[in-house]
């Protein structure tokens, strides 16, 4: 097998969540407490003003798929009477933990001390955290984010989520920790998360140059890696979105396109937004087919899902309680509808893209309900024909090569067709 | 009225997919509106209070042949959402003038945002209801959410939303809940006497009837039972749960009993009975129905369950009120809320010596001979075995 190329970043992201794993595989001896949550609305820097480590089981899903493991978590979890209608970040979760808890890294995961469902975005996360106490037996604290059906998010939601921090949460995590909250500490990491969130906003936006220096997909998903799991606030993730940074600037001043597994990128000859998350079980596979055809991704959406700091949003030390509630409700799948297509219009627009790619995942009705719609109606607003794929999280019996890639090459010669492709 | 009479009143309104009925209701006075609501929770008090009629959206069950929804939805998607566009879509929602849904899964969510940008000059609003059962967190904020609804609905209808005009809502929906749990309690002490099929029609002429109208029924046809007994048959008693939003066609629900089994209990529009006793008529009325909500809201997929044992103890608790010899699951294919419940209401079961089954269904589905097979076998082992 050839050696894949990679960036730097991701050799430091790699070593990153390597002493992550570490540390959680001896939270035990070491009596670090451990919280679980999710990904959208994470409460990071609050986790880790408290010392606790934080276990993400989206992202241990997610790797399990990108491992070729999931396929057999799902259908442990299918046999112990979980319907294959439900999402399938929720049956690789439960075919894991019945399986031994092996972490991604190939060592045990630790037991929770506390559940924190951080209800944001996605209906499915609190049946998932429901299904995980019944086998943790553990503590569970649940925080409501509103959804923001209506476009916006009203000063009752603020403070409905600011009560629920400081009455429901931060409790909880004084009891599992045995530390008092301590604000300062909390002012001091959202300090440094608004560093990190400059650096990532400034990564993404580099993309609007042509050639773009980054994949804002295939890419931008390792890009988010860090802040939206275990990370964010962190001195250490502060340094990575710097020298990611510098990364990508350095190849947008040298004129070059991402590294993808075969390679820099750096004749392109599509532009595109993708709408919805990737496949985790055929990543590769599904990168290649775009690098194949001198696609690259110039803006995604699935990139915002723990966070929408493009619209300018950063984490404001002054008011820490309040920032974390601005945060979660402003987090991607908790915005609506026709907020999602304006988005995605809009970077139709700022990233000059050719075109526009709807990957719906059959596990995840957050994303994909409204998705048929949310095409034609960014179709309306600009003008430009959108493509339509189907394929799942974690699932590998829904991912159908050929037809996918059919799916493909024929929207990258109707773009042709067009006249909207282009060569370097 | 006599029974017959009653229920052929509720059947017409059932099969009335197209709301026929509300555009007559509304054209016999000027200036009356009606706002349609999405399943499972919308507190109708506040609707009724704004001045204007709350009409529930069950859908085209199996009577709408589904062509223009299907363009909206994956095929791994529930089927209400399809029926429902398809009607609006024919036009068969005019008699409306808001829409409202309530936090009920994601594909409702997001339904009302397909839904503002379909129909932007209509009044839509996602609710969503608390999850946090406290009355100073998720009570106060499900108190600001109705006040801002009443509000909006008000400025629709042009009604002031005065504190009277709420207290009168919620004295009548109290009554109407009184009379669905009467109906509930008849059938559970005597199923022969209250068909699942005959009840079912009525409750879903409740969801688009004005409750005044619905009211008057009701007490007619439980006077009616009452005065009319039924010969008990030796069938299984059930409880079939699951079927909270998208519901099952009424040919399954009458499969089921004439399989074998008497429904003692089960989830169908439980929307109508969520509040499980009467909202205080002191006080603010946004308060008390506030009140009710973290106090006094039945146990479902719904709403987050804080007590560790609460799926665990639910099933049990439901067979024990209902005297129920077994459970149906019957959810609704692809449906998140029931599906992933499911393991958890089952471990209880199973734990407590429950039997069950379980199937899927679609609104559509037209077959029930599988149906009929399942539930008669499943009647059949529990009079065959169930005391073993």
């Amino acid at each position: 097998m050839p050696d894949v190329a990679k960036d730097r970043s991701m050799q430091l992201q790699k070593e990153m969540i390597g002493r992550h794993f570490d540390k959680l595989a001896r939270a035990r001896e070491q009596g670090r407490k451990v919280v679980y949550t999710f990904v959208p609305g994470n409460l990071t820097e609050l986790l880790l003003s408290f010392d606790v480590l934080p276990v993400l089981p989206e992202i241990n899903a997610l790797q399990s798929g990108m491992r070729g493991t999931s396929g057999r978590y799902i259908m442990e979890a299918e046999k112990a009477g979980h319907s294959e209608d439900v999402c399938t970040y929720v049956k690789c979760d439960i075919g894991m933990l019945r399986s031994g808890n092996i972490g991604p890294t190939g060592q045990p995961l630790p037991l929770p001390d506390l559940l924190l469902l951080s209800y944001t975005g996605c209906y499915t996360f609190m049946k998932w955290f429901e299904l995980l106490r019944e086998a943790y037996d553990c503590p569970t604290v649940f925080f409501h984010v509103p959804y923001q059906g209506q476009g916006v998010m009203t000063p009752q939601h603020r403070e409905y989520m600011v009560r629920q921090l400081r009455e429901q949460v931060i409790p909880a995590l004084e009891r599992v920790s045995g530390r008092r909250y301590d604000e300062d500490r909390l002012r001091a990491l959202l300090r440094q998360s608004r560093q990190a969130e400059d650096d990532l906003v400034a990564v993404f936006e580099a993309a609007k140059g042509v050639p773009s220096p980054l994949d804002a997909y295939f890419g931008g998903v390792y890009y988010v890696g860090p802040i939206f799991s275990a990370f964010r606030g962190s001195q250490e993730a502060a340094e990575y979105y710097r020298a990611l940074r510098e990364e990508v600037e350095d190849r947008a001043a040298r004129g070059l396109g991402p590294v993808t597994p075969e390679g820099p990128l750096n004749d392109q000859r599509y532009r595109l937004v993708v709408e919805g998350p990737p496949n985790w079980t055929h990543f590769r596979e599904f990168w290649k087919m775009f690098y194949d055809e001198k696609a690259v991704v110039v803006a995604s959406t699935y990139t915002k899902v723990g966070g929408t700091y493009d619209g300018g949003f950063r984490h404001d030390p002054d008011d820490p309680l309040g920032t974390l509630a601005d945060y979660c409700a402003g987090c991607y799948t908790n915005l609506s509808l026709p907020n999602r297509v304006e988005m995605i219009a809009r970077y139709l627009h700022d990233y000059k893209a050719d075109g526009f790619l709807i990957n719906s995942v059959k596990s995840c009705n957050s994303f994909s309900a409204g998705q048929l719609m949310i095409l034609r109606e960014v179709e309306r607003r600009t003008g430009v024909p959108g493509a339509f794929i189907e394929s799942d999280l974690v699932d590998p019996r829904y991912f159908s090569a050929a037809n996918i890639k059919n799916r493909l090459e024929s929207y990258f010669q109707m773009i042709d067709a067009r006249g909207a492709g282009r060569s370097q | 009225m006599n029974r017959s009479e009653i229920i052929d009143w509720a059947t017409e309104i059932y099969e009335d997919v197209g709301l026929s009925c509300v555009e007559r209701f509304l054209e016999q006075a000027p200036g009356r509106k009606a706002a349609g609501m999405l399943p499972v929770y919308v507190p109708r008090e506040v609707v009724h209070g704004a001045g204007m009629l709350p009409v529930g959206i069950w859908g085209g069950g199996d009577r709408l042949e589904i062509i223009k929804g299907d363009a909206f939805y994956q095929s791994y998607i529930c089927h209400l959402p399809r029926s429902v566009i398809e009607l609006a879509q024919a036009g068969r929602f005019g008699a409306l003038s808001a829409m409202l849904f309530p936090s009920t899964c994601d594909v409702i969510r997001n339904l009302s945002g397909i839904w503002s940008m379909l129909y932007p000059g209509l009044y839509v609003r996602y609710l969503d209801v608390p999850q946090v059962l406290e009355a100073e967190t998720g009570g106060r904020f499900w108190q600001q959410e109705m006040r801002d609804l009443a509000r909006d609905l008000g400025e629709l209808s042009g009604v002031a939303v005065t504190a009277d005009r709420m207290r009168r809502a919620i004295a009548l929906y109290n009554e109407a809940r009184r009379l669905v749990r009467a109906l509930y309690d008849q059938r559970r002490t005597t199923p022969w006497a209250v068909p699942s099929a005959e009840l079912y029609v009525l409750l879903r002429a409740g969801e688009v009837a004005p409750v005044e109208l619905f009211i008057g029924k009701m007490r007619a046809y439980l006077e009616a039972v009452t005065s009319s007994p039924m010969r008990p048959k030796d069938r299984a008693r059930v409880v079939v749960t699951g079927a909270f939003c998208e519901q099952p066609p009424l040919g399954l629900i009458k499969t089921i009993e004439r399989a074998g089994c008497y429904i003692v209990d089960d989830d169908f529009l439980l929307g109508n009975r969520f509040l499980t006793q009467d909202v205080s008529l002191e006080g603010d009325p946004f308060e008390a129905l506030a009140e009710a909500f973290v106090r006094h809201s039945v146990k479902c997929a719904l709403v987050f369950e804080a007590d560790p044992m609460g799926k665990k103890s639910l099933m049990k608790k439901r067979v024990e009120e209902s005297r129920a010899e077994g459970i149906i699951f019957a959810a609704p294919s692809f449906c998140d809320p029931a599906l992933l419940d499911q393991p958890m209401l089952k471990a209880g079961a199973d734990a407590a010596g429950i039997a069950s089954i379980a199937f899927r269904y679609a609104e559509n589905t037209g077959q029930f001979q599988q149906f009929r097979e399942q539930a008669g076998t499943f009647a059949d082992s529990i009079k065959l075995w169930g005391d073993a």
